[in-house]
C-alpha cells in the first residue's frame, strides 16, 4: 500500500520530461503524488494542504541538479520542509533548584501513558535523578497495579493511595516525594476524551493545584486525521510542553507527529519504540520525515550532487 | 445515562458537521463540489482510495447537476455498500453447535481489546451463558489484573498465568477449564502486538493452534480490535493479522470520541472483514452490534431508527 514516494514520482515525471527548471505545470502531477503519500501517512489534510501550497513556492524555479532526476530533487525539497516543520527538538527536561521537579502525563485512552511514564523515570534515574511515580488513574481496572508492576520492575517508588481522588492522590504524591528525597514526580493520569468536560475539568484542577513544570501529551502515532483534534483541545485546556509519540516502533508513518506540531506549535520531545522500559528515545525528525515519505536514501544522495 | 445512540451520535456530532450533506443540496457538482466531498471524506480517515473510487462515481453520475436527494441517497448507498461484506454482515456472535463457542481478541497495544472482552462478556452473560476468560496477556505490567476486575465485575470464570508465562499454555488450560466446566463460551484476551512483530504474530499463531487442536472448529470468532481513532495503518493491521489468524470481524473502539472510524471503509475496500461491533466507551455497556446503514446515517448527522438494543 506505501509505494515508495520516489517511485511514484519518477513514474509521474516520466510522463513529460523535466529539463532545466522546476516549473508549476511540470510539478503538477508530482505534487500530487506527494499528497497521496502524504495522506496515506495521517498528516492532515489541512496540514497537507498549506504544506503543498510551501513547497510549490519553494520548487517552482529552482535549478534542476544535473546529475539527479527531478523527481529527486522534488523528494529533497519535501524531505527538507517535513524537517524543518517538525523542528528540531531539545529532549532534555529542565529541572527545578529548588523542591520536586513534576511532570504530568496526559493523553487519550490506550495512547501509552502508563508505560511512558515508567520508560521517563528509569530514563532520569539513570541520569541520576530520583524520580518517584504517582499513580492518579483510579478509572481504569488495575491501572494502579500497572503502575506499581512498573515501579517495581525498575526498584522507584511509586505512589498510590485508595479512597481519596486523583487531583488529592497527586498532592499527597508530591508531598511524599519531598519527603522521601525525591526530586522528580511523574504523575500517571487516567485516559481520558478532550471532549468529556468532567474529565478535562479534573485535568485542569490538578494542574492548578499541583502545578506541574512540564506537561506531556503522548500520543499514539498510529492515529489519523483526528489527531490533531484531541491535541489542540489538551493544549488548550492545559498549556502543553511536549508531545511524547509512541508506537513508532511498527510501520506507522506518523504523520499524526507532523500535523501535531504543525497545528499546535508544541514540540515533540520524545518518541516510544517499543514496550519495554528502555524504548524510549529522543524525538528524530529526520526518522519521521523519512518514513512519512516511505523513502529511503535519496536525500543522502541529493546532498552528495 | 444517555443512551447508546445518542451516546453515539453525540461522538459522531463532529463527523455530522463534518460530512454536512444538507449544505451540498442545491449546488452544481462542479470541479469545487468534488474537492469539497474529497475533503470531508480524507477526514473521516477513509483514505485515498476508496475516497477516488467514491469521487469518480459521484462523477460519472452527477457531474454537472443540481445537487439533491438522489446526490445524498447515492452517497449514502455508496458507503452503505463499501461497509457490508459480500454475504452480508453477520450481526450478534455465531455461537457454535456444539459449546464452548470460543473466540479469539487480537489487536495492536492499547486499542480496547480487554475493555472489548469485558463488554462482550457482559453481552454474553447477560444472555444466560456461561463463560471462561483466558488471560493470555502475560507480558503487559498488570494485564491478568485488569481482566479479573473484568470478570469479577461480568461473573466469568478467568484463568490466567503467572507473569512471563507462556500464553499458549494458558490457552490450553482455559480450553481444558471450559470443557471440564462445559461452558457455553470460551474467550481469549490477548496481549497487543505489533503486526510487523513477527515473533509476536507467530506467538498469535501458536495460540490459535492450541485452541484449533483442542475445541472443534476453534476459534469460531476471532476478533480484531481496531481503535477507531487509526488512520491508514490500521488497513495493515487488517491485513496482517487477518494473515496470521483469519479475522471473522473487526471490533471498532472509541468511537465516543471525535474519530469518525471512516478507515472501516478503507479496510472494506481491501479486504472482505466487516466491522461487527463498536466500542462507544469505557462503561460495560458501550458496545453495540455495527449496522451499516446506522453508521453512515450518523455519518450524515441523519435521526436513527429506534434500534432493539
Ligand atoms: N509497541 C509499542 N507499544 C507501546 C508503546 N508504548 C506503550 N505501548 C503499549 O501500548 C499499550 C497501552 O499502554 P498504556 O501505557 O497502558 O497506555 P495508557 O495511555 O496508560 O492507557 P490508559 O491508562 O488505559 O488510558 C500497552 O500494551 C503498552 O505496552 C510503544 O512505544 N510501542
Ligand atoms: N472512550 C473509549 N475508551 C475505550 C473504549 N474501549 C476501550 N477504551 C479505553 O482504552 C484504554 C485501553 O483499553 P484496553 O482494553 O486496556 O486496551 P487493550 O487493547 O487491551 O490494551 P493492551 O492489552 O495494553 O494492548 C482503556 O483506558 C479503556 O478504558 C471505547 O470504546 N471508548
Ligand atoms: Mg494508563
Ligand atoms: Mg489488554
Amino acid at each position: 500500500m506505501f509505494d515508495d514516494l520516489q517511485k511514484r514520482l519518477s513514474g509521474a515525471f516520466g510522463r513529460f520530461r523535466v529539463r532545466g527548471v522546476l516549473t508549476e505545470q511540470n510539478i503538477q502531477d508530482g505534487l500530487r503524488e506527494v499528497r497521496t503519500a502524504l495522506l496515506e501517512a495521517d498528516v492532515n489534510l489541512n496540514v497537507v494542504q498549506d504544506f503543498i501550497a510551501k513547497v510549490k513556492q519553494r520548487a517552482v524555479g529552482e535549478q534542476i541538479i544535473k546529475s539527479i532526476r527531478p523527481d529527486q530533487q522534488i523528494v529533497k525539497i519535501v524531505h527538507d520542509e517535513l524537517v524543518a516543520l517538525m523542528g528540531e527538538t531539545d529532549a532534555t527536561i529542565r529541572f527545578e533548584k529548588t523542591g520536586p521537579t513534576i511532570l504530568m502525563l496526559c493523553g487519550l485512552q490506550g495512547s501509552g501513558k502508563t508505560t511512558t511514564c515508567g520508560k521517563l523515570a528509569r530514563m532520569l534515574a539513570l541520569q541520576g535523578r530520583k524520580p518517584m511515580l504517582v499513580a492518579a488513574d483510579l478509572q481504569r481496572p488495575a491501572a494502579v497495579e500497572q503502575l506499581k508492576t512498573l515501579g517495581q520492575q525498575l526498584a522507584i517508588p511509586v505512589h498510590a493511595e485508595t479512597g481519596v481522588g486523583p487531583v488529592q492522590v497527586c498532592q499527597n504524591g508530591v508531598a511524599a516525594a519531598a519527603k522521601a528525597g525525591c526530586d522528580t514526580v511523574i504523575l500517571d493520569t487516567a485516559g481520558r476524551l478532550h471532549i468529556d468536560d468532567e474529565l478535562m475539568e479534573e485535568l485542569k484542577t490538578i494542574e492548578k493545584k499541583v502545578k506541574p513544570h512540564h506537561v506531556f501529551f503522548v500520543c499514539d502515532a498510529m492515529t489519523g486525521q483526528d489527531a490533531v483534534a484531541s491535541a489542540k483541545a489538551f493544549n488548550e485546556a492545559l498549556e502543553l510542553d511536549g508531545v511524547i509519540l509512541t508506537k513508532l516502533d511498527g510501520d506507522a508513518r506518523g504523520g499524526a507527529a507532523l500535523s501535531i506540531r504543525q497545528v499546535t506549535g508544541v514540540p515533540i520531545k520524545f518518541m516510544g519504540i517499543g514496550e519495554k522500559l528502555d524504548k524510549l528515545s529522543p524525538f528524530d525528525p529526520r526518522r519521521i520525515a523519512g518514513s512519512i515519505l516511505g523513502m529511503g536514501d535519496i536525500v543522502g544522495l541529493v546532498e552528495a550532487a | 445515562m444517555a443512551s447508546w445512540i445518542e451516546r453515539l451520535k453525540a461522538g459522531l456530532a463532529k463527523t455530522a458537521k463534518l460530512l454536512d450533506v444538507r449544505s451540498w443540496l442545491g449546488r452544481t457538482v462542479d470541479q469545487s463540489f468534488l474537492e469539497r466531498l474529497e475533503a470531508q471524506l480524507l477526514q473521516a480517515d477513509v483514505g485515498v482510495k476508496a475516497t477516488e473510487r467514491l469521487l469518480q462515481k459521484v462523477k460519472e453520475g452527477f457531474e454537472g447537476k443540481t445537487a439533491d436527494e438522489d446526490l445524498l441517497a447515492f452517497v449514502k448507498a455508496e458507503l452503505i455498500n463499501l461497509l457490508t461484506p459480500a454475504g452480508g454482515a453477520p450481526e450478534a456472535i455465531r455461537y457454535a453447535p456444539t459449546p464452548p463457542t470460543t473466540l479469539l481478541i487480537a489487536g495492536v497495544n492499547g486499542s480496547g481489546k480487554t475493555t472489548s472482552v469485558a463488554k462482550l462478556t457482559h453481552r454474553i452473560r447477560s444472555e444466560g451463558k456461561s463463560l471462561v476468560l483466558a488471560a493470555c496477556d502475560t507480558f503487559r505490567a498488570a494485564a491478568a489484573d485488569q481482566l479479573a476486575v473484568w470478570a469479577q465485575r461480568t461473573g466469568a470464570d478467568l484463568v490466567r498465568g503467572q507473569t512471563g508465562a507462556d500464553p499458549a499454555s494458558v490457552a490450553h488450560d482455559a480450553c481444558d477449564r471450559a470443557l471440564a466446566r462445559k461452558a457455553d463460551v470460551l474467550m481469549v484476551d490477548t496481549a497487543g502486538r505489533l503486526h510487523t512483530q513477527t515473533h509476536l504474530m507467530r506467538e498469535l499463531e501458536k495460540i490459535r493452534n492450541v485452541l484449533q487442536r483442542k475445541i472443534p472448529n476453534a476459534p469460531h470468532e476471532v476478533f480484531l480490535v481496531l481503535d477507531g481513532t487509526a488512520g491508514q495503518n490500521a488497513i495493515r493491521q487488517a491485513e496482517m493479522f487477518s494473515k496470521s489468524i483469519g479475522c471473522t470481524g473487526i471490533i471498532l473502539t472509541k468511537l465516543d470520541g471525535t474519530a469518525k472510524g471512516g478507515v472501516a471503509v478503507a479496510i472494506r475496500q481491501t479486504l472482505d472483514l466487516p466491522v461487527r461491533f463498536i466500542g462507544v466507551g469505557e462503561g460495560i455497556d458501550d458496545l453495540q452490534p455495527f449496522r451499516a446503514e446506522e453508521f453512515v446515517a450518523s455519518l450524515f448527522g441523519e435521526r436513527l431508527a429506534a434500534s432493539p438494543n
